[in-house]
This record gives C-alpha cells, structure tokens and sequence, in this order.
C-alpha cells in the first residue's frame, strides 16, 4: 500500500526522530534520555521509514548492516571499558575530561558517553536486524 | 621484552592473521612464523641463565579479591617445553602456508594455529595453578577448531567433539583437583605451593585430589581409558597432528605430571596409579599402531604409546626414571614431528596414505625420503641418532630399579620393539622397500616449505645424536632439575663402550625388525584384535552420548512440542507453583496491609488498564487485541510518569510502539483467530492468568514493602554527581556504576538479534 500522505510525512518525521534520537543519547547522563531509548528512538525512525517505503528503501538509507551496527557497538561499548586500563585503573572506571567553551558552563566528557554511543548503535542494530528480517518475510 | 608479552603476542598476532592472509597470500607461511622464530630467539637467551639455575617469576594481580593473580615461571622445564613450542611451531607455520596453500580458510587456520601456540605457550610458563588452568581449556578449544578444520566433513566435526568432551571433561575434573589444591596448600602460586607438598600428601583429600588432576592429565595426553581422542583427531590437517597432537598438546599432561610431581609425587596412590595407567597406555596402543595401515593413525597410535612410556617413568619416580623422561620427552618431540610432516608432504605429493598402497618413492622424493630415514633410526634408537641415547638411558634407568627392575625392564623392551616396527612402517616401506609393482609417477619432491620441517628436526635428532651434552647440559638438565627439585647434571654420551645395556639395545632393535618383517603373517590374529577394540573405550562414549541425546530429545518432546502456548502454560506454572510454595512455606506475607492514599487518576489509569486487559481477552479480532494490549502498556508508563520515572515510561513507550509495529509485521503469516476454545480449556486458562497475576501481585507488593536493608538509591543519589558527573541517576548507574551489567545486557541482546534473524532466514531458506 503506498500512502503519499504516510510518505510526505515520513519525509519530515524521520529527519526529527533521528535528530531528537541524538538529542537523547547526548542529554542522557543529566536529564531523562539515555543510550538505549536513543536507539529505540532512531530505530523508530527507520521503521517508519520501512513503513511508508520498503525494506529495500531503508536498508539503503541507513547504508550499513545492522549486523554492522551490532558489532561496532558492542566493540566500542566494550573498548571504552578498556581506556580505564591504559591509565591502571580496573576495567571499566570512567574517565573523565573537562572542557571549556566560551559563553556555556563547563562540559564534562567522558567514557560514559563513549559507552552509551555503543548502546546506541547496538540497540538501533538489534531492533532494526529483526524489524527488518521480519519486514522481508 | 617480558614474559606475559611471549604470551600475548601470539593471541594478537592470531587475531591479525586472517587479515593479513586477505592481502598476502605468497609465502603466508614465512610471514607467520615470524613470530614463532623471534619467540624462539627470545627464549634462547634465557638458557644460560636457566642453565645456572635461575628460575624467573613475574606476577600481575588478576583478581586481587579472590586472590587470584595473573602470574608466570620460567625454569627449565618451562624452558624446555617453550623452546619445542616455537621452534616446532615455526616449522609448523612454514609447512602449513604451503600445505594449505589452495584452502579458502588458511587465514583462519593461521588464526587457530597461533591461538593454540600462545595457549601452549600460557600453559608451560603459567606461574599459577589458575592461570595454568585457563590456557590448559584453551588449548583444549582450539585444538577443537583445529581438528574440526575441515568442518564440511561429518567425521573431522564428530572428531573435533569427541576430543573437546573428553578433554574438556578432564578438564573439569582437573579445575576441581587444582581448587583443593589450593584450598590446602593455602596458594595457587608453584613458587609457595613447591614447599606444600608434605602438608598436600598428609591431607585426608590428597587422594581424591590426585585422582582429579590425574584425570586431566589422562585425558589430555591420551593414556588408557581415554586414548581413543588421539587417533580420531588425525581428521585434523596433518600441520596440526604434528604440532598439537604429536609435539606439544598431548604433552601437556606429561608437563603437569611432572610439574606437580614435587607436590604430588612420591607417595604409592601416585606411584600405582601413574605408573599402571602409564604402563597399561604404552602396550595397548604401542599394539595397536601395529595393524594401522594409515600412516598417521599409526604414528598417533605410537605417540599414545610413547605418552604412556612418559607416563610410566614418571610414575616410577626415581631420579633415573625423571631424567630419561624428559630425555625421552625431547627426542619423540623431534623424530614424531618429523615423522608427522613427512607423512603430509607423502600425501600431498601423492594424494595416499596407506602404506599399503605407497612404495619406493626415494626415488621420486630423495630429501624428503632422507628426512624420513633419519626420523626412522631415530625412532628405533639406532646410533648415533638422538632416539638411541633416549632408549639406552631408558634401558639404564629400569635396571637400576630395586625389585621391580627387570619387570619394566621387559615392558620397556616390548613397547621399544613395537616402536622399532612402527619406524619401519612409516619411514622405511613408503621409501625404500613397498609393495613391487607401487609407482608413483604424479610424485616428485616436495616444496622447500614442505621439507623444512622434516630435515630440521630429523637433523637436530642427528645433531643432538652427535653431541648429545649440547642439549643435555644447556636444555635437559635444568629442565630434569626443575622436577626433581635439585641440581642435576646429566652426562650423556653415545658410547659407553660394550655393555649389558648396548646388548639389550641390540636385541630390541634385531626383534622389532624381525616383528617388521612377520608383520604381515601377523595381520589375521590382528583382526582379532580388532574385533575387541570395538568394545573399547570409545563404544562407551559414543553409547554415553547417543544416550545424552535420547534424554535430550525425550524432554525436548516432552516440554517443548512446538505450541507456544504449552510453553507459557508450563513457565507459569512452574513460576506460581515453585514460588507461591516458598511463600506460603516460608511465611513469606510480611507487612501485607491496603495503602491508604489512591489518588483519582491512579484509579482512574488502573480502571482503563484493566478494562482493556479484560477486552484483550474477549475481542474476536486481532488487531483489536494488539490494541488493547498496546493501551496496557501505555497505561503502565503513565504510572511510570506518575512515580516519576521518567526514562522508564519513555523506554515503555517505545516498546509499546515496537511491539504494535512487530505485531502488523507478522499479521499477515498468522492464522486466522480461530473460534473460541471451549469453556472447559478457557476456565483452565483463566485460572492461571488469575494465579500469575496474584503472584506478580504480591511479589511486587512485598518487594516494595518489606525492607530488611537501607536502600542503596541514597547512595545513588549522593554519589552520582561527585564521582560520575551526571545528575540523571538512571543513566549514571546504567552507563558508569553498573556498566558491566549493561555490557553484559547489550551482548544477550545481540545474540537474541541473531537468533531471531537466523530463525528467520533459516525458514526462508527452507521455503526455496
């Protein structure tokens, strides 16, 4: 069924849902957001995206493999445990850094961030592996 | 350079392998056994210092909690098992680049074999019981990708189990050995538990501890009930059956023995139990290589034998009987690896290894031929090669036995001869003698990297032949040393001028080729034999398995017959019952009382939660039913929102949305809804609802309610800005204070993904 209504709408709605999907996964360690509904957020985009279109459409606008996805999260939520270990703390301690930009208050980065990316990638991974292979039947 | 560093290089350098392999593939072989080589180097110039008596120990902590630490110990008998690994493992490398040249795979073979080397590697020069341990199960996994190598073949994959199950089986058996070891010994460091061993031999568990490390040992290097692993991974590439199950793997029960010989050793459970067992392995299989015609079942056939000859002597224990072990150790080493690379270049260059169906191939392979020739006398302990100074310090360690002297002196002599007949078998008749008529025209000689391996080590059994205090003074004798806990210069020497022991040598020699020759007049009565190894051991493990199988699919049957809803009745039934009897048991009902304050739009979200909870269940369509699901789920995040649980309700939001989507996806596959079941089956089914529900009910009821500790979230609340720069506690303790468990959370997760896509695809597949 093709909908030109669902598709127009789709057009704009993805391009937001990615974006607040990254709104998320950044404001996540100081307000309500985080990783892992960051990916649900994005995957949602993409299903929508497999509603309105097919699965053909998404997979070539989403350009990698969710396998890939899978991988590359797992590895860096896996690699940002191992930073810790280069500076002798145990595996896993979050490091911290500071940054500064002028007119905001002080920025705080760290591994965290790094380990939450990984969960972000790896949940768009998963759910998009199976709402896919499901989509292709 | 230090030693943890010897390890590790090998697992990076495996995990590289395959990548290299992708953009080189010309002499991948020389590439990889770099590595192997600069090892080899590094560990030489630790020989003068070992050969002083020093011994090396370098510790990490691992678990500092559990104690547990990460350490290493090189002695001489490290020494001696490190050095064998590269150097082997380096010639194993060259030969498989070449071996393997046409196989898609060799990247990942390279990957396994380097994996398996480092793993060797971790075991020899593991400082602790527990790191011991873990390079030991190392081993034991890629020596099962190695033999299951080829794993398009059903035989090179059943091979591959069997010896993962009955290793690994050992395995567990030696964990637990080892743990009481421990437990006792107050350490699982070698450096303090070496002046345990009174304390270990005085302990009410000492023989169940032996028991438990000798099965590990058993199993691993293949002696009496358990050798039949041995033969059946020769469905392994031949590379590998030189490496791992001729050289080094199988040697590693032979290491443990003798590295625990000190602790363990001397007592008469050890003496009997080793000895007999080691005696029983030598004969069994030293008779049963004997009417093999593969070549490479009848080399693994005399390994195990030779195992079992190792496993005697050490569990003889005298000083004599240590050294001729580890004597005898190094020079199989170096004639069986030998022996194992000629007999793959033989069916490389000519696609057989039956000996019945091979002959006269000097002609069409000289060097190699020489290689094998050399290997052979060795084998047979004719001077001036390595294998005869290995057999006369044999013959003269058994005489000096006090009592039972000349028993093993006669059992020695017997397993010497079958070796005799084994090296004519493998390195005489494919080259020299042979059917008449056998010709190879297709044969010529083998690559450079095929015949490396070969003349090396059938040439350092000559070179060592010649001098034999070069390896005895700088390798051998701290390496018997480290056993026996005491300096212990060796002399060895090929002549010692006429003696009973040359004679002995002489007559072993004359008999085992007088066996050579009968060896076909021989073969009838061998069919007999035949007939009883069916029974054997290995009757019994695949009876075990088969057995393991049946139950298996009985209960698979029983509990999961394909009907989903059979399995959620049994999973909720087992929950209400199990659970709900503990609670009733156990008086469970603690602080049990109605709450007071109900707000009016919390009754009011519980009433439209419930309603369409109850038209979930009375609807006669479909996506009717989906939808009041999808009102369950969103009514349970307004509670969410209304505790103030943020994250949690927008995370359940988006479950509801994904399941809703999920739902449509799969509409179209699903059956009509069929009509109503009858009353009978819908009461059932709504009891247990109403039993699932309560007990939720309840559970969460008490859990919110009865509190026997302060809550931990005060400390959250506290903690979360100073030590994790984050004001949203959720997220700080899913991503930094409980990280691990979400790491471990996304990995399920992952795996459940590739279920679910692997269940898919495997249906579509079947459908085309």
């Amino acid at each position: 069924m093709i909908s030109l209504i669902l598709r127009t709408a789709t057009h704009f709605l993805f391009t937001i849902m990615l974006q607040f999907s990254l709104f998320l996964l950044l404001r996540g360690h100081n307000e309500p957001g985080g990783g892992f509904v960051a990916g649900l957020m994005a995957a949602g985009g993409f299903a929508l995206y497999t509603i309105a279109y097919d699965v053909a459409a998404t997979r070539q606008a989403l350009r990698v493999d969710p396998r890939t996805l899978i991988a590359v999260g797992l590895a860096i939520a896996a690699g940002s445990g191992l930073l810790s270990l280069m500076k002798g703390s145990p595996f896993m301690t979050g490091e911290w850094g500071h940054l500064r930009l002028p007119y905001l208050e002080r920025l705080n980065i760290g591994t965290p961030l790094l380990f939450d990316t990984g969960v972000y990638l790896t949940v768009i991974g998963v759910t998009l592996m199976i709402i896919l292979s499901l989509a292709e039947e | 350079m230090s030693i943890i560093l010897t390890v590790l290089s090998g697992f990076i350098f495996a995990s590289a392998a395959p990548f290299v392999h992708r953009f080189i593939k010309e002499g991948i072989g020389w590439i990889m056994a770099l590595l192997p080589i600069s090892l080899l180097i590094y560990f030489l110039t630790y020989v003068p210092m070992v050969a002083a008596g020093e011994v090396t120990i370098v510790s990490y902590p691992w678990i500092p909690r559990l104690g547990v630490t990460l350490s290493f110990y090189l002695d001489g008998l490290s020494l001696l098992f490190s050095l064998l690994i590269s150097g082997i493992g380096a010639l194993v490398l060259i030969y498989a680049g070449s071996y393997l040249k046409e196989h898609p795979q060799l990247g990942r073979f390279n990957l396994f074999i380097l994996m398996f080397m480092a793993s060797m590697l971790g075991v020899v020069l593991a400082g602790n019981l527990l790191t011991l341990f873990v390079f030991w199960e190392l081993t034991s996994l890629s020596s099962y990708l190695l033999i299951g190598f080829d794993h398009e073949r059903e035989t090179a994959r059943s091979a591959a189990l069997q010896a993962l199950l009955v290793t690994g089986g050992g395995g567990l058996a030696l964990l637990a050995g080892l743990v009481m070891i421990g437990q006792i010994g107050g350490s699982f460091e070698f450096s303090l538990l070496l002046q345990q061993g009174d304390r270990l031999r005085g302990d009410p568990l000492y023989v169940p501890i032996v028991l438990l490390v000798l099965l590990g040992a058993f199993t691993k290097s293949a002696q009496v009930p358990f050798h039949f692993w041995l033969p059946s991974a020769m469905e392994a590439p031949t590379p590998v059956s030189a490496y791992l199950h001729s050289a080094t793997m199988v040697k590693a029960g032979i290491y443990l023995m003798a590295r625990l010989t000190p602790i363990l050793g001397g007592t008469d459970t050890w003496f009997y139990t080793v000895s007999i067992i080691g005696g029983a392995t030598m004969l069994v299989t030293g008779i049963s290589a004997l009417y093999q015609n593969d070549m490479k079942r009848i080399l693994a056939y005399s390994t195990a034998s030779v195992l079992g000859m190792l496993t005697l002597l050490l569990g003889l224990g005298a000083t004599a009987t240590i050294e001729t072990a580890i004597i005898y150790l190094f020079a199989h080493a170096l004639y069986k690896g030998a022996l194992f690379l000629v007999a793959g270049a033989v069916d490389h260059e000519t696609g057989r290894r039956d000996i019945r169906a091979l002959g006269g191939l000097r002609r069409a392979m000289p060097i190699t031929a020489a290689a094998a020739g050399l290997a052979a006398l060795s084998m047979a302990g004719i001077p001036p090669l390595f294998g005869y100074i290995g057999k006369e310090v044999l013959y003269e360690a058994a005489q000096k036995l006090s009592g039972i002297g000349s028993y093993v002196t006669g059992l020695l002599m017997l397993a010497s001869l079958l070796l005799v007949a084994v090296a004519g078998m493998v390195g005489l008749r494919p080259f020299v003698i042979g059917k008449k008529g056998v010709t190879h025209p297709e044969a010529h000689e083998a690559p450079i990297s095929l015949r490396l391996g070969p003349v090396v080590l059938a040439g350092s059994g000559l070179l060592f032949g010649l001098f034999p205090s070069l390896a005895g003074y700088w390798i051998l004798s701290p390496a018997v040393a480290a056993v026996l806990r005491q300096p212990a210069p060796l002399h060895l020497s090929l002549w010692h001028g006429w003696n009973e022991i040359v004679l002995l040598s002489l007559a072993t020699t004359a008999a085992g080729a007088g066996l050579y020759a009968a060896r076909e007049r021989l073969l009838p009565a061998a069919e007999a034999l035949k007939g009883i190894a069916r029974w054997g051991p290995a009757r019994g493990y695949s009876a075990t398995l088969n057995g393991m199988m049946r139950l298996a699919q009985a209960q698979t049957r029983l509990l999961q017959n394909g009907r989903l809803r059979i399995y959620l009745m049994i999973v909720a039934t087992s929950a209400v019952g199990l659970a709900g009897y503990t609670l009733l048991h156990r008086d469970g009902f603690i602080g049990l009382g109605i709450e007071s304050e109900l707000r009016f739009y919390e009754v009011a979200i519980g009433g439209v939660i419930l309603a369409a909870a109850f038209l979930a269940t009375q609807t006669r369509s479909r996506l009717g039913a989906v939808t009041a699901l999808g009102v369950v789920g969103y009514g349970v995040a307004l509670i969410y929102i209304l505790y103030g649980a943020p994250d949690l309700a927008m995370t359940q939001f988006l479950i509801e949305t994904f399941m809703v989507i999920l739902f449509i996806l799969v509409f179209y596959h699903l059956p009509g809804l069929t009509p109503f079941s009858e009353w009978k089956r819908r009461l059932r089914d709504g009891l247990l609802s109403l039993a699932v529900g309560t007990l939720m009910f309840t559970l969460a009821y008490l859990a919110s309610h009865a509190r026997f500790h302060p809550p931990i979230s005060r400390f959250f609340a506290e903690t979360s800005v100073p030590m994790a720069h984050g004001r949203n506690i959720v997220n700080v303790i899913l991503v930094d204070f409980r990280a691990f468990d979400t790491l471990g959370e996304i990995t399920v997760l992952s795996v459940a993904a590739f279920g679910v896509y692997a269940l898919l695809k495997l249906r579509l597949e079947g459908k085309r």
